[in-house]
């Protein structure tokens, strides 16, 4: 048979190290259905058990506030494992053994892993774990996670506790006389309706009704009606009371309550200090030089900087592989397969697919692994804490600031594991609004584009305008952030309270570990449908064909052109090379420009063509005509696809994303566009619907309907501002 | 002895904490961190804009914003 055993601890207290050190890689990430908390599960077998554990995410406490409170306990009532281990940081005794005493009055079958006595040692603290466990009334196993150091005297009392397999038995905490007073009479109720007791023993019921837990009492009210509005009522007079003669509530007192029952217990013989609480610790010192007032941020930029180059910098290398690999696959496929819809399907639809879903891996791979030294070792939550002041004016948090620079807050990022990066933030509101805002930030994609622009309208001053744009970004997303948490996402600001952990050096199985799951879960969950949207957007650029009239045209228009040049010179087209006659050449360029024309009619006349057209007498409005509109259709694949649209749009044939200026030669001649078009279009580039592969993050992180409104939103709101830049410049004659 | 409220707490100040007027989520959450009568902390600092501030309990360091600091009530040496 499988023992369940789940871990549960606070934050920091070294959980995850503990779980990755007793599972390995055997464990697999999954998500909560419905919200992003990750789901862990790991196997082992140790004394003949094989064991099942399940990661409960990082608590302070149980209560109904946040997603990881209620999925933990959610978790341990419906679930009911056989043991749970929980973790405890012995340099942070007292704080910890508050969720410690939750999940005891909750009665689960508990083992009390005792983590970082060494770090506790060297600050003078010592536990005796002995008496801890004779107070409580459970085994407490002195451990040291990232050593593996007493790991398996912990798993030989977690199986003896789960083989006794006893009946959950609470502990009973005294809450002063009013409340027990209100408890007692509270439980008579319970006990005598059997009140939620297929999940919930009966004074925890009791004492969740006292503290105003909003899960609780909604399933209360759903199961027994009556028996909810008797209990509410002992509630509302219990309050009253404590509220007239103490002024507090009763939740103040219950934790005012059970932090005595901790400090009584351990001054019972179970902790001894050598050293008073003024010392310094390493970790202060580190601080006062990090977190200083003048440094700090300059620290602080340095190390995103830092963080920003390693991801983009050091991943070139690899994603060149990936590129050089997956373009000598399309040659490869274009020399076996005949030319017609299913080679084009295979090099435009599948391999490019596939190499657009791998080509972000590299990326997020090495941001993860950036993001996962700065949150193990503590700094993240001091870049959280020297920006939040900024961050909290658009409605944000501090912790929102690295999304938005791995996005391009420096010009050239990504939205992909910008969105992904959003996973550090814990306040639900906040991360939402991180998460819509990110992709109006200037990523590596849209740089070739604003640079096509820019080159061809405002050559003259090509890096103020790159800056500008930059510049631009942000104030937009911060503008669109506080529109957004003053209107969906209205809402309080999540509280800041959090710890500054002291620093530790992060293990390298724990990166590793964090990196890859991150990885795996991107290819696996995103890569499908990425892959998927790939070939229906290929089917929009290539269906419907043209006409077979049409076609036998352009054909016949070659034939003239062969025809008239005569058999000599037709002879040696078929040269490689680049040493033609000067006739031959000419023919070659004549017969390249019915292509390019061909290219361009068949692109007009595919459903994207066709929509791109339709769309002509609103774009206008923006000064945009439907070659443009075509291009705006592909960047919805990727915004670079936005250059070689333009230029199969304008009959220049393929255009090279890196060496367009022929194609800005073309532009600047055009009569649709000016400079006023130009900053129109390139405003709305950089704020309209981000393309596909962030919108697949999108929904994966938050959910479709976020995905759908990210598209919707953004697309307005951009059409909106290019609309405004475009009527203004116009009416100023400034085109 | 004076009472005033953390917000108003300067750098390398101590204090005991006296009360904590709030409830909901942020009450919950300040007493989560150990922040509860009784509790001695130290200020260690503020963040560059004077915003968020950090604190020194025994074991720990929290942080929290001056606007949640505002419902914590602080007995400290004159």
């Amino acid at each position: 048979m499988q023992l369940k055993m789940a871990l549960a601890g606070n934050p920091n207290a070294g959980k995850t190290t503990l779980f990755n050190q007793l599972t390995g890689a055997r464990q697999h990430v999954g998500n909560y259905p419905g919200i992003t908390v990750d789901h862990k599960e790991g196997r082992l077998s140790h004394g003949g058990e094989t064991i099942i554990v399940t990661d409960l995410p990082g608590t302070y406490s149980m209560t109904a506030y946040s997603a990881e409170e209620l999925v933990a306990r959610d978790y341990l009532v419906n679930n009911r494992p056989q043991v749970v281990i929980n973790i405890v940081d012995a340099s942070n005794l007292e704080r910890n053994l508050y969720l410690t005493c939750q999940l005891l009055e909750l009665g689960v079958p508990l083992v009390v892993a005792l983590n970082m006595v060494d770090v506790a040692e060297s600050r003078g603290i010592e536990i005796n774990s002995a008496a801890l466990s004779r107070h409580l009334q459970v085994p407490v196993v002195p451990i040291v996670a990232r050593s593996g150091l007493g790991t398996e005297a912990l798993l030989d009392a977690a199986i003896a506790v789960a083989r006794e397999n006893r009946p959950w038995t609470p502990l009973t905490i005294s809450y002063g006389d009013d409340l027990d007073a209100a408890l007692a009479e509270m439980l008579a109720i319970i006990s005598d309706r059997r009140f939620l007791a297929d999940t919930y023993p009966p004074r925890y019921t009791a004492i969740k009704y006292l503290e105003n837990d909003q899960q609780l009492v909604e399933r209360g009210e759903k199961t027994d009606a009556e028996a909810a509005r008797r209990l509410q009522m002992l509630v509302d007079k219990s309050t009253d009371h404590t509220r007239r003669t103490l002024d507090v509530y009763p939740e103040a007192i219950i934790a005012d309550q059970r932090y005595g029952y901790i400090k009584s217990l351990l001054r019972q013989g179970v902790i001894s200090r050598k050293y008073d609480a003024d010392r310094l610790y390493t970790s202060d010192r580190i601080d006062k030089v990090l977190t200083n007032r003048l440094v700090g941020p300059l620290i602080m930029l340095a190390i995103l900087f830092a963080l920003y180059q390693f991801t983009f910098s050091w991943s070139e290398v690899p994603v060149s592989w990936l590129e050089n690999g997956f373009s000598w696959l399309g040659d490869k496929v274009e020399e076996i397969l005949p030319e017609g819809i299913l080679r084009s399907l295979v090099i435009s639809g599948v391999i490019d697919g596939v190499g657009g879903v791998l080509g972000f891996v590299p990326l997020i791979m090495f941001m993860f692994f950036g993001i996962a030294v700065l949150e193990d070792s503590g700094y993240l939550a001091r870049v959280a804490f020297m920006m939040d002041r900024v961050f909290r004016i658009f409605g944000l948090h501090g912790s929102s600031v690295m999304p938005f620079i791995v996005s391009g807050g420096i010009a050239g990022g990504c939205a992909v594991p910008g969105v992904m990066a959003t996973r550090t933030l814990r306040s639900p509101k906040e991360r939402m609004a991180t998460l819509l805002t990110v992709p109006f930030m200037n990523c590596g994609a849209k740089l070739p584009v604003l640079a096509l622009l820019i080159g061809a309208f405002f050559s003259e001053d090509r890096a103020q305008y790159m800056f500008f744009f930059t510049m631009l970004a942000w104030l937009v997303a911060m503008l669109a952030a506080k529109l957004l948490r003053s209107t969906v996402l209205r809402g309080a600001p999540t509280p800041f309270v959090m710890e500054l952990p002291p620093y530790r050096l992060p293990t390298v199985r724990g990166l590793l570990i964090h990196t890859w799951e991150r990885t795996y879960q991107y290819i696996k969950k995103a890569g499908t449908v990425i892959l998927g949207i790939s070939i229906l957007l290929w089917a929009m650029m290539t269906f419907p064909h043209l006409p077979d009239a049409e076609q036998a045209e352009f054909a016949a228009k070659r034939q003239a052109i062969l025809a008239e040049a005569g058999a000599e010179i037709v002879a040696l087209l078929d040269q490689q090379g680049d040493d033609l006659p000067v006739e031959a050449a000419a023919v070659r360029e004549r017969l390249a420009a019915i292509d390019n024309d061909q290219a361009e009619a068949a692109l007009r006349h595919s459903l994207a063509g066709t929509i791109g057209t339709a769309m002509e007498p609103v774009s206008r409005l923006a000064g945009f005509d439907w070659r443009t509109d075509i291009a705006l259709l592909g960047g919805f694949a990727a915004k670079e696809v936005i250059v070689s649209t333009l230029g199969t749009a304008y009959s220049m044939g393929e255009v090279d994303v890196e060496e367009s200026q022929s194609l800005s030669e073309r532009l600047k001649a055009d009569d649709n566009w000016n400079r006023v078009v130009a900053v129109a279009a390139m405003i709305f580039i950089m704020f309209y619907s981000p393309c596909f592969v962030t919108l697949v993050c999108i929904a994966k992180e938050a959910s479709w309907k976020w995905a759908a409104f990210s598209m919707g939103f953004n697309t307005i709101f951009a059409f909106a501002l290019a609309v405004a830049v475009y009527q203004l410049g116009m009416f100023f004659g400034l085109g | 002895m004076s009472t005033i409220l953390l917000r108003h707490m300067v750098k390398h100040q101590r204090g005991t904490i006296v009360t904590i007027n709030v409830t909901g989520e942020l009450g919950r959450r300040i007493r989560e961190m150990g922040l509860i009568p009784g509790t001695e902390i130290a200020i260690c600092g503020r963040a560059p804009l004077n915003d968020p501030i950090a604190l020194r309990l025994q074991d720990s360091t929290i942080t929290l914003r001056n606007n949640e600091a505002d419902h914590i009530l602080v007995q400290v040496e004159p």
